[in-house]
Formats: C-alpha cells, sequence, structure tokens
C-alpha cells in the first residue's frame, strides 16, 4: 500500500477523531467517589472480646432465628461444631490460644474469644460488586442484606469482602450466597438480633450506632481491674446489667475506621489482627473501585465520544473495502 | 470475487477426533456440576471462590482472544490495508474465544438460572464492574458473529446480503473496536475492590491500563501464533514478512506495559516487595522476563521476519499475559487459611473447551471463506482440495 493523497487523508482523519476521543477520555471529570456516610438510624452490634465466656449461645440462637441447620466437624455428630463462618453458618465464635493459655484476654501466654459476623459496612464492598443489586444495604438503618432471588451466585461478594463474611454453598445444585443480616426479619417486628438478646454477659449488644460508639468510648476511659457496670442484650439496658472488674482494652475500637467503618464493632484485650481481623484502610475498598467505574463511564459520555471517533474512522476505512487493494 | 476461501479437507481427523473426545469428557463433569454443585467437581472454597473457570476460561480465554480486535483496530481504525489477511481468521478464534468464555461463565454461575438479571433494568447495579464485564462481554460476543456474517454470506451465496452487510458493517467493526477496550481494561478494574487481597506487587489503581495494554499485545501474539501454526499445519506460505510488522505492535505496547508498571511499583515505594516476597517474588519476575522476551526479540528489526523468534516472541507475551492474569486473580489473591490448587475435573472442563475452541476454528476454516487463498500473486485462487498433509494434522 502506497501512502496517497487520499490515504494520508484519511489517516489524518481518523488520527485527529482518535485523539478528539482519547482527550474526551482525559478530560473527563475524575470524580474521586468518597466513602459513604453512615445512614441517619444506623443500628448495630458491638461485640466486647473481654466479656465474652465462649458459651456460643449466640451461635445456637442464630441458627434457630435464621432457621439453619447444626455443622458438626467432629466424628461422632453430637455437637453443634462449626470452626467459621460458612454457607451454613452466618454468626460463629472462636477461640484465640497463645503459649499456656493461662489468662483471659492476654496476648501472651492468654486466650480470648472473638465473634464472626457480618460488620455492616457502612460503605460494603458487596453490594458495590454485586451486578445484580441482590446486595443491598438499607438506607435508614444500614442493614448489609441478601436477596437470593435476585442473586446469580457470581460469589463477587465472597472473593471482595474484606472480613471475608459471605458465604457459598458449594456443595448443592441450588446454592445461595448466606451472611448475616442482623436478624433484620425480627428487628421488623420489634425484636432485636438473636446473638444479642441471649448473651448472658452482655458481651454482644444491639443498638443506635451513635449510642454503640458512646459505650465504646466510655470503656476506653475506665480503669482495668476497677468494677464496672455493663448491661445486657442492647446498649442502655444497665437494669439488666451486670458488675464485673475492667479489662486491659486494646487501644483502639475495630469498626471505627475500617474499610470507611462499619456498623458491628470491637473491643478486645488481644490485638485484632491475632484475632483474624484483618488491617485495613479507612478508605473504602468500594470507593477506590467505583472512582475508577465513574470516571470512565460516568454517564457514558466517555465510550460515546470514543465510538463516535471509532465509527468516523470506521466508516472512511470500509467505505471502499469491496475493492480494496491488498 | 471473494478474497477469502475454505481450504476444504477432510473433517475427522485425529486432531479433531481428540479434541472431540475432550469436550465430551467436558460435558460429563459438567453433568455433575449441575447435579451436585460447584463443589463437586472445582476446588472453589469460601477463601477462593473463583478458580481457574474465571481465572482462565473468563480472564486469560478473552484477552487470548482478542486478535480480532487488535487486527481490527489496526486494519479498519488505523487503516492498515496490508493486514487485511490476517482479520478474519483473528475474528473467527475471537469468536470462538469470547462465546466460550461466555459459556464459561454460565456454568460457574451458582445461580445461573438468574442470569439474565444482570441485564435487567430493575436488577443491574452500574457501580459493579461485574455488571459492565458482563454486559460488554455479551454484547461483544454479538458483535463479533456480525462482524463474521460476511463469511457465512459468501458461503451461501447471499451476494445481496453481503452488499447490505458491507453498508452497515462499518458501525459494528467500530463497537468492536469499543467493547473489548472497556471490558479487557474492567477485568483489572474488577481487582481494585479486593484491595489489600491482592499482593500489592499486583493490586494498584492502573490494573484497567495494564490489562488493556497486555490484552492488546496478547491480541496481536495470537494472530501470529495462529498464522503460524495454520502456515505449518496446512502447509500454507509463509506469512512471516506480514507477521514481522505486527511484532512492532507488541513491542511497542509492551514497552509502554513495563514503563508503567514499574513507574507505578517506584512511585508506590513497592520496589522493595520485588525480591522480598518469596515465592511470589518470583511469580513476578517470571512474568517480567516473559513481557520482556519479547521485545528484546523482536526489538532488533533485523529479526522481525525471523518466523522462529516470531513464534517464540509471540508464545512468551501470551504465556506472560495468562500468567499475569492467573497470578492476579488466584496466585497473587489471598486470605490467610485457605487454599485452591485446581481439582483434574476442573482442569479437564477448561481444557475441554479449549479442545472445543480448536475443535471449531479447524472445522470453521476448512468449511468457510476464512483464510485468505494460497497465491503469491494475490490473484484469488480457491482451494478445492486441501493438500494431504492437511487431512493428517496432529499439532
Amino acid at each position: 500500500m502506497s501512502i496517497n493523497r487520499r490515504n494520508f487523508l484519511k489517516g489524518a482523519a481518523a488520527g485527529g477523531a482518535a485523539a478528539a476521543a482519547c482527550a474526551a477520555v482525559a478530560t473527563s471529570p475524575a470524580e474521586a467517589r468518597e466513602n459513604k456516610e453512615m445512614p441517619p438510624k444506623a443500628v448495630g452490634l458491638l461485640y466486647d472480646s473481654t466479656l465474652c465466656v465462649g458459651c456460643k449461645a449466640c451461635v445456637v440462637a442464630c441458627r434457630e432465628a435464621n432457621d439453619m441447620h447444626p455443622e458438626f466437624s467432629t466424628e461422632e455428630k453430637i455437637w453443634d461444631t462449626p470452626l467459621d463462618l460458612s454457607g451454613y453458618t452466618l454468626n460463629v465464635i472462636k477461640l484465640y490460644a497463645e503459649g499456656t493459655s493461662d489468662h483471659k484476654d492476654q496476648e501472651e501466654n492468654g486466650f480470648a474469644f472473638i465473634k464472626k459476623s457480618c460488620m455492616h459496612c457502612v460503605d460494603p464492598s458487596c453490594v458495590s460488586v454485586c451486578p445484580v443489586s441482590a446486595m443491598q444495604k438499607d438506607a435508614e438503618t444500614g442493614i448489609v442484606s441478601h436477596d437470593p432471588s435476585a442473586c446469580i451466585g457470581c460469589r463477587y461478594c465472597v472473593a471482595s469482602c474484606p472480613f471475608g463474611v459471605p458465604r457459598f454453598q458449594y456443595d448443592t445444585p441450588t446454592p445461595r450466597i448466606q451472611k448475616c443480616q442482623m436478624c433484620k426479619h425480627r428487628q421488623a417486628v420489634g425484636k432485636i438480633p438473636a446473638c444479642a438478646e441471649v448473651c448472658p454477659t452482655g458481651a454482644t449488644l444491639f443498638g443506635p450506632v451513635t449510642a454503640l460508639r458512646e459505650e465504646t468510648e466510655r470503656r476506653h476511659t475506665l480503669t482495668p481491674g476497677q468494677p464496672n457496670l455493663f448491661p445486657r442484650k442492647t446498649v442502655d439496658n444497665l437494669a439488666d446489667g451486670h458488675e464485673k472488674p475492667v479489662a486491659h482494652y486494646q487501644p483502639s475500637t475495630y469498626g471505627l475506621t475500617e474499610m470507611g467503618g462499619t456498623q458491628m464493632m470491637l473491643l478486645s484485650g488481644v490485638p485484632f489482627q491475632k484475632l483474624g481481623y484483618p488491617e485495613l484502610d479507612a478508605k473504602s475498598n468500594a470507593s477506590s473501585s467505583e472512582t475508577i467505574q465513574h470516571t470512565l463511564y460516568k454517564g457514558m459520555v466517555a465510550p460515546a465520544a470514543v465510538l463516535g471517533g471509532l465509527i468516523y474512522a470506521a466508516h472512511k476505512h470500509t467505505k471502499h473495502d469491496g475493492r480494496d487493494e491488498e | 470475487m471473494s478474497k477469502h476461501a475454505a481450504i476444504g479437507g477432510k473433517l475427522i481427523t485425529r486432531t479433531t477426533v481428540i479434541c472431540a473426545a475432550l469436550f465430551l469428557v467436558t460435558m460429563i463433569l459438567l453433568g455433575l456440576r449441575f447435579m451436585n454443585g460447584l463443589g463437586a467437581v472445582a476446588n472453589i472454597n469460601n477463601g477462593y471462590p473463583w478458580g481457574i473457570w474465571v481465572a482462565y476460561d473468563v480472564v486469560v480465554g478473552t484477552a487470548f482472544a482478542c486478535g480480532g480486535y487488535a487486527m481490527a483496530l489496526l486494519v479498519y481504525i488505523l487503516n492498515k490495508g496490508k493486514y487485511h489477511p490476517l482479520v478474519r481468521p483473528a475474528l473467527l478464534a475471537s469468536m470462538f474465544g469470547y462465546s466460550l468464555g461466555g459459556f464459561s461463565v454460565i456454568f460457574d454461575l451458582g445461580r445461573y438460572w438468574n442470569f439474565w438479571h444482570i441485564m435487567w433494568p430493575g436488577y443491574a447495579n452500574p457501580n459493579s464492574v461485574m455488571f459492565e464485564v458482563a454486559l460488554c462481554v455479551a454484547c461483544y460476543c454479538t458483535v463479533l458473529w456480525i462482524e463474521f456474517t460476511p463469511a457465512f454470506a459468501e458461503k451461501w451465496g447471499a451476494a445481496k446480503h453481503k452488499h447490505f452487510l458491507n453498508r452497515v458493517l462499518f458501525v459494528f467493526i467500530a463497537l468492536g473496536c469499543l467493547l473489548p477496550t472497556m471490558h479487557q481494561s474492567s477485568l483489572g478494574t474488577l481487582l481494585v475492590v479486593f484491595g489489600k487481597l491482592v499482593h500489592p506487587l499486583w493490586q494498584t489503581s492502573l490494573l484497567p491500563l495494564l490489562f488493556l495494554l497486555s490484552a492488546l499485545s496478547m491480541g496481536f501474539s495470537i494472530v501470529i501464533f495462529e498464522a503460524t501454526l495454520v502456515t505449518s499445519a496446512y502447509k500454507r506460505p509463509s506469512e512471516a514478512r506480514i507477521l514481522g510488522f505486527v511484532t512492532r505492535y507488541i513491542v511497542v505496547l509492551m514497552s509502554a506495559y513495563l514503563v508503567i508498571r514499574w513507574g507505578d511499583l517506584i512511585i508506590e515505594g513497592k520496589l522493595p516487595l520485588v525480591f522480598s516476597s518469596g515465592g511470589i517474588s518470583f511469580m513476578f519476575l517470571l512474568e517480567n522476563a516473559l513481557f520482556i522476551l519479547p521485545i528484546i526479540l523482536m526489538g532488533p528489526k533485523g529479526n522481525r521476519e525471523n518466523e522462529r523468534l516470531q513464534f517464540i516472541a509471540a508464545l512468551s507475551m501470551l504465556v506472560g499475559g495468562g500468567l499475569y492474569r492467573i497470578d492476579a486473580y488466584l496466585v497473587a489473591y489471598g486470605r490467610p487459611g485457605w487454599h485452591y490448587f485446581p481439582s483434574v475435573g476442573e482442569m479437564m472442563v477448561t481444557f475441554g473447551i479449549i479442545a472445543l475452541e480448536v475443535l471449531a476454528y479447524i472445522v470453521f476454516v476448512k468449511k468457510l471463506p476464512v483464510l485468505h487463498p494460497v497465491s503469491e500473486t494475490g490473484e484469488p485462487r480457491i482451494v478445492e482440495r486441501a493438500p494431504a498433509a492437511a487431512a493428517a494434522t496432529t499439532k
């Protein structure tokens, strides 16, 4: 193919269109998507590892409330023994044990209990990534719920959750994603989440997120070893409270800033990373991902501009295709 | 007169029979999967919910299928008419690559019967990168089949339709350049939301750009790879000269890729991780070596028309690009306490899908006008019967 005037002009026109399209992409306003805000009537859970005695009443109550069968991990199937969250377990209490495991809530030669269930992120990855809006965050309460009737089972939520919460059922032809939905069906009839209701020591408390956060701040100001009155069931329920010496808390509350904050908060005597809770940035992963998507695809302006350039070039260059040269 | 011709020849050969047998095994394994759940065949778990059916079949598979995209961009957008003979075979491979990638998605979806939700306004979530990828890949599959329709029209002598097609085809060609740009970059963006779950040597907000550049290079490489195989399998004259020009684009694209990837590592202060991350460091360096090799081989002008070196460069690029994707999705991804390695059945399914792709490609080039007729003078010459060698293809 020789460079003649016609081809040169064609090339120049195509180049111009491509350059214009690229410029449209480059100059489209990069609207950084910030972390989402806490919903106005956000409710949540506060789990205080130093109060937990590992009775697992919450695990059993969770099963009953959500109609899920026990999971066995021992040979004689006598006890409900879930080892972790799974497609059949929404809430689990795990044990941290180190060295001689002599002292509760101590990192070395100590032990501690830890709850695993959905954190109900303020800016959840699972909601951002779900292609079919099966994962939803309630605009008022902030409860992150899942609708199996919408779900296609792509497992993007399972892969993206920084806490490893949503779980999939791999052993059935009609699988579902399972995760804690903060007993929204119980809340709808004026009850509180089953795990908080049955907790004998108030290790798991239900309440408005603002009240729960105040409570974590209060606990951080307490003097270790001094007796303190701890509420049960709900954060304001001191009438049903019990007195117990204050443990040595880790200086931070887990869930205040992690991933842009969560509606479940954790207090512990042992560093959270030792309990299986990862160190996370304050910027939510959903905001990073959506910033890219929104920059490239806002109003489909950039793709439309590029397509315009491509159609122009393709039209120019295929017009004579029927009889073009080799 | 068409510029393309079917190469003819027997359909039942050792290659096609082996491919068909492999696909039969896949069908049986998929039957098991649909009866007993994903875990019955695949080793995926709640720590690695995506296995090779996603990472290879979809992510690597569609990147391998970028030949049609890369060549369409070159011929129709940049107006490099001399590459025209490479377009149709590339489109064919893309058509199968993408269609089978889409097919893999269906059996990998746990609740496949709800699949249509992804394009249904009440369900679709435009914030989801997965939504963008799914919609875009579905559209592109359709576009590929439309782009390929002239071959069907020629085969069944629908001259009128061909004329009409030629008049509207440019719109689909343009879409065929836009859609892969969108979803091949999005296959990188897909990982951004994983945050720290992906090793920092791979995790970056530049993932979409890196995925796009490497996908394009893989597109050019697969054209070289396939053209070389077809040339040797069907004893056709060498296309080394024209393929030599194609290698230039790989050199340019991969040089840009490496500058961007390493520049990002330097700016983000991740350079020390290159050597201090144990086994993952090895994978990272291996990937980069495979990317540098084509640049070293095809950089010097004198090497470009060397068929052997071309093939090695293309292969290196394809393996490197494939590894980059497998690393980013599986090897560099992970949570403490979880492990994943594909089961034999899982791998057999993937092999069966590849076999089906090869099988369909062979059937199509033998029965449909895909390849340019063998002639040095440019005069069309329809090959009535393929050389005996064609029937004995074993590679």
